[in-house]
């Protein structure tokens, strides 16, 4: 088990308190340092939103793209230097809302990239307005009784639409609510990268972290959400491996 | 051997680390750091290096290092 800091990350963050984008960004910086992928080997497409709050803390080279198109952004970078390790950072509100199309469309077009999806139900930066991913009956800034079915359309499972994509050759689901989660999407985030590397197609890890802060929870007890409620709409586990379909 | 270190400037008082630890080794601090967080602290004759709050901490708090 790794217990040092790697050196890509720059020492501290400035997320807020219990966000778990800051265990994720170490478990990206632990990955690439056990693969031996050097910093100037490692490009990342940024979203917009606190996903794009990775620019304080990842020492790698870094592309800020438009709202919702680091899928795209991601798979220039990679068409235009193939030698790269090239992955996407971005949130819910980024990739499965306002970036669907892009998240979709770079799988379709078996683009050779990783996207690394933070799924915490909500627009986390904008002041917790409901995301794609909010779960019916969740009460957010734009959804103040809870989400309904009947208003607001069921949550979306950004995997249900990444499975049947013929050249999706890895799709994982982790969470960073505890320590065995943690460690179990360290493994995922290196399946994807590896899989980039081995050019079988495109990955994508999604990860469930709580919002304590948009939750209006303490983080202990939003951590405690993600196991008590949100693993029930959104299961962990690899969801796709193996390579791409030919 | 191997002894944990602490960087309590980058605690911003979540809690994760005090639940994972199996030792009860870790606590809140009386005193805050500069950003008005109360900082975790450890009873270092607790620690067993297990890493757990290495892992669940998202502000680089914990790391280990070799004394002696």
């Amino acid at each position: 088990m790794t217990k040092n800091i790697p050196a890509l990350i720059s020492g501290s963050n400035s997320f807020c308190p219990g966000c778990g984008h800051g265990i994720i960004i170490r478990l990206i910086a632990e990955v690439l340092d056990e693969m031996g992928i050097k910093q100037q080997d490692a490009i990342c497409a940024l979203a917009v939103g606190c996903a794009c709050l990775l620019n304080n803390t990842l020492k790698v080279d870094r592309l800020g793209c438009p709202h919702g198109r680091a899928g795209a952004g991601a798979s220039g970078i990679k068409r235009c230097r193939p030698d790269k390790l090239v992955f996407t950072y971005q949130g819910d509100g980024d990739a499965i809302s306002i970036g669907f199309s892009e998240t979709v469309y770079a799988a379709q077009r078996n683009e050779k990239i990783t996207a690394i999806i933070v799924n915490n139900g909500v627009f986390g930066m904008t002041g917790g307005q409901a995301s794609p991913t909010t779960l019916i009956g969740q009460k957010t800034a734009t959804t103040v009784n809870g989400r309904t079915a009947e208003f607001n359309g069921m949550p979306v499972d950004i995997m249900d639409h990444l499975r049947p994509v013929p050249s999706a050759a890895y799709l994982a689901r982790g969470s960073v609510h505890d320590a065995k989660s943690i460690l179990k999407t360290k493994q995922y985030i290196r399946r994807a990268f590896e899989t980039q590397i081995s050019g079988s197609g495109y990955s994508c890890v999604e990860i469930l972290s709580p919002c304590p802060t948009n939750w209006h929870m303490d983080p202990v007890t939003a951590a405690d959400r993600i196991a008590s409620e949100v693993i029930a709409a959104y299961p962990l586990g690899e969801i796709k491996t193996g390579g791409a379909a030919s | 051997m191997s002894t944990i270190l602490l960087q309590p400037q980058n605690c911003k008082s979540c809690g994760y680390c005090i639940r994972a630890c199996r030792q009860n080794a870790l606590f809140f601090s009386e005193e805050t750091n500069t950003n008005g967080y109360h900082m975790v602290d450890i009873e270092k004759e607790k620690c067993i290096g297990c890493g757990m709050c290495y892992t669940v901490c998202p502000d680089y708090v914990f790391s280990f290092g070799e004394v002696g």
